[in-house]
């Protein structure tokens, strides 16, 4: 069975990029705009991996990831975050949140895969 | 770039988003001071981020350079490294318009406008280099970078890697990884590591069992193991490090090239009882010990496999969007451009479900397509009733789809205030009420160059300096007002100052001057104010790029009055002025006046309609022999047969004894002869040039209730055509001075 990966973005363009990317390489795709329809999301049914952008409105990809750890089906599901920071401090903060890594942007649909063919 | 088609269809949305992104962004910078919340700053900054990000992702990469200077400028100011003063706010605006302007290029292949590019990242580096609220801490932030994962300095990793892979046989690296406890909790997957070490090269793994606990106190999920690990083969650091990249910084981590000693590679097995010993814990980890090496690690996913699979993805360009359109303030000139509407789901929903409502209905009513009997009488009136009701409700709700909020129009307002009472060293607070009132995005369209006239001038010539204001004991800072509302099936938007109003003996001179009135003609109040609309008016004691040079105000009435609606200005000397615009609710639907002509049914635009009565012969008067004007009170207006314009049989050749209708447009009154005034409903538009030619005078066509085809009178351009036969002696006469006002200026 196709594995799930639930991509988090407030940003349109970028769930579709994701998505189509995603898709292409044969995964099913769930997305959510922000971190509470994200923690919805997930909740309803459990993905195997999650791709969440870091700002966000409502709640960011950092709290997110911190939410979705705490959840018992979570807990060793792949997180990755999505970020422009380049910065040491924003990696950590997503680390001590729970993240399993991070991919920086941009990123173009190789990167992508690859990255995620990493974790899951 | 190249992208891919599906690629390009997710870019356009990129635009989209953008354009969006630049207008909330714009309208925080509007709202940022230094008193501003968090959220404001935050917001401005989040745009900027996804612009940015979305920029860089889709190959746009001097957008994407470019709105890094402004994203790190405004983390500064959110993060209170640098003040929120006004010129870094303006900056910020400039950058905004900037960054407008790039992507609208971007999106037309067009080239970038390098020097302003350049001259704005100038600026805003200036800022960024000027110490901030902290200068240590701001000269200890994080220069401004992109730079990708490789900037990332891992702490423990510390040690050596000043070698860089040494070429040749026998290279390689000496690996130990002393990971913390909770690096499965962290789901850094210890394999996934090795598996993709053993991709570069030859991997040998040893696990390190001194830790590993007695089995009762073994927590399942704690990672106990520590491993050496030898890599041969040409591998640099960098690649090293990214592998190890997400491992926590607690983790133990060193990395040795291979000396001269290691050149006989020693192949040392991994004890099995390593694998074998922590059995409960998930730490199947150390099992895929060496691994033979792919020749060549396929790339994991060529572009093309992707393009090749594009069918299977099909984002539609979202037409139909949940996020009501209302909130999202997508541009509305493009979509023009693109020729759809984004509508909100609720419209779509509502519509199905009066469409169900309609099958219903029908289906009922085709019970009685058999025959009706006499008991069925009450029922089938029910049932027709319904379907009346299902029917209007229907078209109302079709007609919502093409109904947008006027805040599309009203957005551009605070940018466009701001900048001009800047330019002119006024002080003006602007106040929008009723943004959420909706109109016909048609309408919506045309009415937005008009109404950025009449905000130019109510700060132009309306509101004062502060100077002035204070000294005839007003507050310092002005007030305009944009409202739109309701009224009577029209929506009215208004646009108040609380400036010096009109100066009524200076328009008067001026029109005199101008010969726009004979310097004898009497002119009530409103006739007086409503000067301002005539063309070549201009009352600007200097002429300057603001208020431009008098061909506005007419030009604003011209449109207004296309788009079937008017306007009037009223005003209080020393108080400010009113302007009012009347328009229809939309261009599709038309409230209208049957008349009769002959035996042909016309149309009027009721809002076009001033008056209608009766013409007595005592009233009329010939000149040139031809045209008959009519006196209406004090003013004499022009008549215009119908029967004789449109070449009606059996319509009336005298002149008395018919009804005339009194219309108005572009301030201009004619009288339209008619036979007799039928019912008054609403009308479905329909065009003429599409399904025939423009026909001068007409402005389209509709289907009555017993399927005649009614032709709808244009009324501007009846008048238009009126007055360019130079018949009339009032129209005569504007004409001459429009001239002379047009060879003044």
């Amino acid at each position: 069975m196709a594995k799930t990966i639930l991509a988090v973005d407030d940003s349109v363009s970028m769930r579709q990029m994701v998505r189509y990317t995603l898709q292409g390489a044969g995964y099913t795709v769930v997305q959510a705009c922000d971190g509470v329809e994200a923690l919805e999301l997930a909740k309803e049914s459990r993905a195997d991996l999650v791709l969440t952008d870091v700002h966000m409105p409502r709640m960011d990809g950092i709290n997110l990831v911190r939410e979705l750890r705490a959840l018992p089906d979570y807990k060793f599901v792949p997180m990755l975050i999505l970020t422009t920071e380049s910065s040491q401090e924003k990696k950590v903060d997503g680390k001590r949140a729970g993240a399993t890594g991070w991919i920086v942007k941009p990123f173009n649909p190789e990167q992508l895969l690859s990255t995620i063919a990493k974790v899951i | 770039m190249n992208l891919d088609p599906e690629m390009m269809e997710i870019a356009k949305v990129f635009f989209e988003e953008c354009k969006e992104g630049l207008d909330v962004m714009e309208s925080g910078l509007l709202n940022l001071d230094a008193s501003a919340d968090r959220e404001t700053i935050n917001t401005i900054f989040r745009a900027a981020h996804s612009i940015k990000g979305g920029a860089a992702t889709f190959g746009f990469a001097e957008v994407a350079n470019f709105t890094h200077g402004v994203e790190t400028l405004l983390d500064e100011m959110r993060n209170g490294k640098r003040a929120i003063t006004p010129e870094g706010t303006q900056v910020l605006l400039q950058g905004c318009d900037c960054l407008r302007e790039m992507m609208a290029a971007t999106e037309e292949g067009r080239a970038l406008d390098q020097a302003r590019i350049e001259a704005l990242n100038r600026e805003i580096g200036e800022i960024l280099a000027a110490p901030g609220v902290h200068a240590a801490a701001a000269a200890a932030s994080e220069p401004p970078s992109t730079a990708g994962p490789a900037a990332d300095e891992r702490a423990a990793a510390g040690a050596q890697a000043a070698a860089p892979a040494s070429a040749g046989v026998g290279a390689g690296w000496r690996i130990r990884f002393e990971p913390v406890p909770a690096l499965l909790k962290l789901r850094n997957e210890p394999t996934r590591m090795f598996a993709e070490l053993a991709r570069l090269g030859e991997l040998t793994v040893r696990a390190d069992l001194g830790a590993v606990p007695a089995l009762a106190d073994i927590d399942p999920e704690s990672c106990y193991l520590a491993w050496d690990l030898e890599l041969r083969g040409e591998v640099s650091k960098s690649a090293l490090d990214e592998i190890f990249d997400w491992v926590d910084p607690a983790c133990r981590l060193t990395f040795m090239p291979f000396g001269p000693q290691d050149a006989a590679p020693a192949v040392a097995a991994p004890p099995p009882a390593a694998i074998a010993a922590p059995a409960a814990a998930p730490v199947a980890a150390a099992t895929p010990a060496p691994r033979p090496v792919p020749a060549a690690p396929a790339p994991v996913a060529a572009p093309a496999q992707i393009a090749a699979r594009a069918p299977v993805v099909t984002p539609a360009p979202v037409a139909v969007s949940a996020p009501a359109a209302a909130a999202a303030p997508a541009a509305a000139k493009a979509s023009a451009e693109a020729g759809s509407i984004r509508v909100a789901t609720e419209k779509v929903d509502h519509m199905i479900n009066l469409v169900g409502e309609l099958v219903i209905t029908q289906s009922m009513l085709n019970r009685f397509a058999d025959g009706v009997e006499p008991e069925d009488l009450e029922r089938l009136r029910q049932g027709l009733a319904q379907l009346a009701r299902n029917t209007r409700d229907l078209q109302e709700s079709v007609m919502q789809v093409r109904m947008m909020p006027i805040s599309f129009a009203f957005n551009r307002f605070p940018r466009l205030v701001h900048d001009l009472s800047r330019k002119l060293g006024k002080k003006v607070d602007l106040r929008l009420t009723g943004e959420g009132t909706e109109l016909d995005k048609t309408v919506l369209e045309k009415i937005s160059d008009p109404l950025v006239h009449l905000v130019r001038n109510s700060l132009d010539h309306g509101i004062e300096t502060p100077e002035r204001r204070l000294a005839v004991g007003k507050p310092e800072s002005g007030l305009l007002e944009l409202a739109a509302f309701h009224e009577g099936g029209n929506i009215i938007i208004e646009v108040r100052d609380d400036g010096g109003g009109l100066n009524k003996a200076k328009i008067l001179a001026k029109a005199r001057d101008r010969g726009l009135v004979d310097p004898n003609q009497e002119l009530g109040e409103d006739q007086i104010h409503n000067l301002i609309f005539m063309p070549g008016f201009s009352t600007a004691d200097q002429i300057s790029d603001v208020s431009g040079r008098g061909v506005g105000m007419d030009v604003v009435r011209r449109n207004i009055n296309d788009l079937g609606g008017q306007v009037q200005i009223t005003s209080r000397e020393g108080h400010g002025s009113v302007i009012r615009i009347r328009l229809p609710l939309t261009l599709a639907i038309l409230d209208g006046q049957l008349v009769r002509v002959g035996s042909e049914t016309y149309v009027i635009s009721l809002l076009a309609i001033v008056e209608t009565i009766q013409v007595r012969k005592d009233q009329l008067s010939t000149i040139a022999g031809r045209t008959e004007l009519f006196r209406l009170r004090e003013e004499y207006i022009p008549v215009i047969k119908l029967h004789e314009m449109f070449d009606v049989s059996g319509g009336r050749q005298a002149t008395e004894d018919g009804l005339l209708v009194v219309v108005e447009a572009d301030g201009k009154r004619v009288g339209l002869l008619v036979n007799d005034l039928l019912a008054q409903q609403q009308v479905v538009v329909k065009s003429l040039e599409k399904n025939f030619r423009q026909v001068r005078g007409l402005a389209g066509a509709t289907i009555l209730g017993d399927g005649t085809v009614a032709l709808i009178i244009d009324v501007p351009g009846l008048i238009d055509r009126n007055s360019a036969d130079e018949l009339r002696a009032g129209a005569a006469r504007a004409a001459r001075s429009e001239r002379r006002a047009v060879r003044a200026a």
